[in-house]
């Protein structure tokens, strides 16, 4: 996996994604796969870092006090360019964990969703159940996960208007995405069901059900 | 103590504007969303934890201008470290960023800090406070952790670790500056997205009234993309304590501890880890400069 790695003050690493081509977008998920690749690399390129944070097209590394930047970017160098060829980050990748969601197809903006897709709503959710989605990366609130990999008929833009409050476990879609409110909280997606799935608890062993490189299946449960 | 039998604690009589529970935060959950939160000045915070025998996992108090007063169940030792304000104990006087003891039954209270914004009330032993993934801090973006401080709360205190030998007894610590703040930034990832014309140094800014523990919002003559990435749209990447966002409206944002962990808006440059805690003690309208090698 190719990567451009950006200055981020004394303490962090931006790792940028590039594209195999022009005109070729980065793999969505490969930030997810990245990470996992720098989580399993050794302690040589580990024993520095804090936090380690995927995002669409980058992956932030941060570390402790005193580690020392210059070679923790070429080391990240030499691990990421011998991932590409040999086993490394493809290896990881093969052992992603499966995740299943029920959810009742029953969001406020099925008919929207519908509208701009120009499925029918049976169509919209059947598409959405039969995707093999997978967390490309993490944000907005704790435990909330970017799903991609869904069908690509299934990219609807966000609401014109925010929904100031969209209640937990609201299954949704925005852009290429699609994800699940963790939590009552504001949000501008598309809501097409819901799921009595608990995303985030703090008090779990793994907090948060979604993680990134995970992949995810959603399977309609009875209303 | 003899005894032991009874439980150390204290009970909040009074706050100020706002008080907190903060220890060193939650490190290592960022990939799920979760921000570091804990102590806004991490120095003031640690010095606090070294002055009582206290490691950086042990909960403090965060004082936003002062105010906070405490009644001392049992026999106490504090510390009061960060912004300096007048300290007392039963009425008298007592020192800053220095062991004190406080009596059962006594009132510790803080008065307005002058200068500065934060100031960390630190009890030998540490608060006994709920821990969310393995912190007691109060984290205000995502709400993990316990509410902010309120008159009546109790607290627990745990058994001092203090031995009482090498303690330090006074620790001379500069006070937080009142005027123009000298930052040393370093170039951001999206250096390149800040209009060359568009200077983020060599100038002054005014700390926002609109700062919290997420980030400092900076007035001023706004700033313009460059001409290059005018119209488009970054996607979303990780951030750090003292990153300085330019979203488009050209004020810039500095993040503190309850930073999102990911955000939109390019990262221009960064406030160098030894002004990080600087920066937790800014006081809206105050002037701060942002230069490299200052």
């Amino acid at each position: 996996m190719p990567v451009t790695i950006l200055p981020y003050g004394d303490r962090a690493l931006l790792l940028e994604l590039v594209a195999a081509g022009v005109g070729v977008d980065v793999r969505a998920g490969a930030s997810a796969q990245v990470s996992a690749a720098i989580r399993a690399a050794g302690p040589r390129v580990t024993a520095g870092l804090v936090d380690i944070v995927p995002a669409e097209r980058t992956v932030l590394v941060t570390t402790r006090p005193g580690t020392d930047l210059v070679a923790l970017r070429a080391d990240l160098l030499a691990l990421l360019s011998a991932g590409e060829a040999g086993p490394g980050v493809d290896t990881v990748a093969g052992e992603a964990r499966l995740v299943t969601i029920p959810v009742r197809y029953d969001g406020p903006d099925l008919d929207d969703v519908a509208r701009h897709t120009g499925l029918t709503v049976a169509e919209v959710t059947a598409a959405h159940e039969a995707s093999h989605w997978e967390v490309a990366f993490c944000g907005f609130v704790p435990g909330f996960a970017y799903l991609v990999g869904g069908d690509p008929r299934l990219e609807v833009p966000r609401r014109s208007t925010p929904r100031t409050v969209v209640p937990a476990g609201a299954v949704a879609l925005a852009g290429r995405y699609s994800g699940i409110y963790p939590r009552p909280s504001p949000g501008g997606w598309q809501l097409i069901g819901s799921t009595s799935a608990v995303l985030f608890d703090p008090h779990r062993e793994s907090p948060a059900l979604l993680r990134p490189g995970d992949r995810v299946r959603f399977v309609a449960s009875p209303t | 103590m003899t005894g032991g039998a009874a439980a150390r604690a204290l009970t909040v009589v009074a706050t100020g504007p706002l008080v907190l529970v903060q220890d060193r935060g939650r490190p290592g959950y960022a990939d799920v969303g979760v921000s570091p939160s804990g102590a806004a000045d991490r120095g003031a915070f640690e010095l606090g934890a070294r002055l009582v025998g206290n490691t950086d996992a042990d909960a403090a108090f965060e004082v936003l201008l002062g105010g906070l007063a405490v009644r001392a169940e049992t026999e106490l030792t504090v510390a009061v470290t960060g912004a300096p304000c007048p300290v007392e104990v039963a009425g008298r006087p007592v020192g800053f960023a220095a062991p004190v003891h406080c009596g059962a039954g006594q009132v510790l209270r803080l008065g307005m800090a002058p200068q500065g914004l934060r100031s960390y009330l630190t009890v030998a032993g540490g608060l006994d406070s709920v821990r969310v993934l393995g912190s007691a801090s109060t984290d205000t973006l995502s709400g993990l952790g316990p509410a902010p401080v309120e008159a009546g709360d109790r607290f627990v205190v745990a058994p001092s670790r203090q031995t009482g030998a090498g303690a330090v007894d006074l620790a001379p610590v500069a006070a937080p500056a009142s005027g123009l703040v000298d930052l040393e930034i370093t170039v951001g990832p999206r250096a390149d997205w800040l209009d060359a014309s568009s200077s983020l140094t060599g100038r002054s800014w005014v700390v926002g009234a609109d700062s919290d523990r997420v980030g400092i919002r900076l007035d001023g003559p706004p700033l313009a993309w460059a001409d290059h990435v005018r119209g488009t749209e970054l996607a979303s990447e990780g951030i750090v304590r003292g990153a300085v966002q330019l979203p488009p409206s050209g004020r810039p944002i500095i993040f503190l501890a309850d930073h999102p962990t990911t955000g939109g808006y390019p990262v221009v440059a960064v406030v160098a880890s030894a002004c990080l805690d600087r920066l937790a003690q800014l006081r809206p309208g105050q002037s701060v400069r942002l230069g490299s090698g200052v």
